[in-house]
């Protein structure tokens, strides 16, 4: 077994323990603990492929904001573990119906791969040979993708205004705090020296 | 088997490294300790060993040897997983650093993207501790820490762009040499990125919660911080765990803006002095910006700490990657830096 393969059966067979675990564990928090696994031991395997620019966004994306957020909200709200289970008979259809179909189209994929489907043979733009993977990438979405990777952006600009504007509730009659007044507070306009007599109130 | 010779010399070499590196931690925490005290005309540690010397090594044996406490209500397993979390992740960056040319024990592609992705991980110490220690401080302060340290990482982000374009790498090595010109000192990034340069060590120091920025421990309001349940050894790796990568962002700057392992004047006698020699001086230096701006800067409060990463540094370092990026575009000013 060479060191590639090693590695390659380590990762995935704690990525998918953790995966495993994400559906069991009993403990919100200890779930999105073991996502956080799954996403580092996927970020691995894409090194092993080579794949270092995505392997590294993985990381910095998934495992450094979004599962931040994700840990946020599971350890801010109380979870009623009672409640969840209640939902559980009552969705196990459209669950199992989900799942199912994830797994028939995971089956087809392996078999079309298996058989000699190349999909990657067939890209529209090959690997530039002779380029990292990052600049590679970065020659093709600033390049020839620049429109759909603007209009992603631009997309995700829309809905974070979006949540911002759902979200901003402007109170009227609550005393803000103004920074520009702050800063403009100097020692003479903020302290007042005064002869105080002695034995005499103020 | 051909591969374990390699694997077992990396293993080597990260021994090496690491041991190197705690030596030095323990007496950066030494020099932080005296320049504060220098600062605030006291002595600082001066009883262990000649001058103090020993006195990171004094206090590493007593946390080593007391008995560590978890508390009753914690969630023993996370409680006990945060502090090597941190620890891990601290010493992990190192991997990519170069201390001298070609001595990176991984000398990789994405070497800025790694330590970037590191660094955001760091923040998981400090919410696992915080939410583990099932204790209201604790609670707040890792809150407080996960804010701040996601939002300085945004600015920090921008600013690794603009040296991106320039070096036009994102490999660590060649960052370094694209900063090595016949200006020497002057060619380096930190003069025409000046504001980036100084975007970048304010960023630093909110990243890895040092003081003015320290909001996370801050001991007038929230007692320790994160750690207040923590005790003994597991207490020493969260201690460690901040040294490590406050060296580490010296060092990540070094690379970035004060280039590297190269000598600031760029002919003989100074550059017989090995290249390794000149990157720690330069992290030193560093680390001593780092501890001066502890002794002078009074702690900020939460919302100016907010307002000044999100309405100060983040339109300031997006402007400055556009202009970066129009200058190398329309004048080729890199490429008649590096020749």
């Amino acid at each position: 077994m060479n060191a590639v393969a090693f590695f390659f059966y380590f990762f995935s067979a704690v990525m998918i323990a953790a995966a495993f675990m994400v559906i069991t564990a009993r403990n919100p928090v200890h779930s999105v603990l073991f996502l956080i696994l799954a996403f580092v031991n996927a970020a691995g395997l894409f090194l092993l492929l080579g794949a270092e620019f995505l392997a590294m966004i993985l990381v910095v994306v998934y495992v450094g904001a979004v599962a931040v957020l994700f840990l946020f909200v599971v350890m801010m709200l109380d979870v009623d573990f009672a409640e969840l289970k209640e939902g559980f008979q009552r969705n196990l259809p459209v669950g199992a119906t989900l799942g199912g179909i994830v797994l028939i189209e995971l089956a087809l994929c392996v078999g079309a791969w298996s058989v000699g489907g190349r999909a990657l043979t067939q890209v529209t733009t090959p690997a530039p040979p002779g380029l990292s993977n990052t600049a590679a990438l970065g020659r093709v979405l600033y390049t020839q993708y620049m429109y759909l990777f603007e209009i992603a952006g631009l997309v995700l600009l829309v809905a974070m205004i979006g949540a911002i504007v759902l979200t901003l509730h402007h109170k009227r009659g609550v005393r803000r705090q103004r920074i520009e007044l702050q800063n403009e507070r100097t020692a003479k306009s903020a302290v007042e020296l005064k002869k105080q007599p002695s034995r005499a109130g103020v | 088997m051909d591969w374990l010779l390699p694997f077992l010399l990396t293993l080597l070499k990260s021994l090496v490294l690491i041991v190197a590196l705690l030596i030095y931690v323990a007496y950066v925490l030494y020099a932080d300790r005296k320049i504060w005290a220098a600062v605030q005309l006291r002595r600082g540690p001066n009883v262990v060993g000649p001058w103090g010397l020993l006195q990171s090594f004094a206090d590493l044996l007593k946390f080593v040897i007391k008995e560590p406490i978890v508390p009753d209500g914690a969630n023993k397993a996370v409680f006990l997983l945060a502090p090597f979390v941190t620890g891990l992740l601290a010493l992990a960056a190192w991997a990519v650093i170069p201390l001298d040319d070609g001595w990176a024990i991984a000398n990789i592609n994405v070497g800025v993207l790694y330590i970037f992705a590191i660094s955001s991980l760091s923040v998981y110490g400090i919410i696992m501790g915080g939410w583990a220690s099932n204790s209201k401080y604790p609670f707040l302060s890792a809150l407080r820490s996960a804010a701040q340290m996601v939002s300085y990482e945004v600015s920090i982000g921008f600013v690794l762009i603009t040296v991106l374009l320039c070096a036009g790498s994102l490999n660590l090595s060649d960052i370094v040499k694209a900063q090595d010109t016949r200006f020497g000192l002057f060619g380096w990034y930190w003069l025409p990125l000046l504001p980036m340069f100084v975007i970048f060590f304010v960023s630093a120091l909110a990243e890895t919660n040092r003081p003015p920025f320290d909001l996370v421990e801050a001991e007038s309001e929230l007692v320790a911080g994160f750690m207040v349940e923590y005790s003994s050894t597991p207490y020493l790796l969260f201690m460690l765990a901040e040294y490590v990568a406050i060296i580490t962002m010296c060092a990540f700057g070094t690379i970035l803006f004060l280039g590297g392992w190269l000598s600031p004047i760029p002919f003989p006698p100074f550059t017989w002095l090995p290249g390794s020699i000149w990157f720690i001086l330069k992290v030193s230096a560093m680390f001593f910006m780092f501890a001066m701006v502890k002794a002078f800067v009074p702690r900020y409060r939460y919302d100016q700490l907010m307002r000044l990463g999100w309405k100060v540094f983040l339109p300031i370092s997006l402007f400055m990657v556009v202009l970066v990026a129009a200058v190398l575009q329309a004048t080729g000013w890199g490429n008649v830096m590096a020749q």
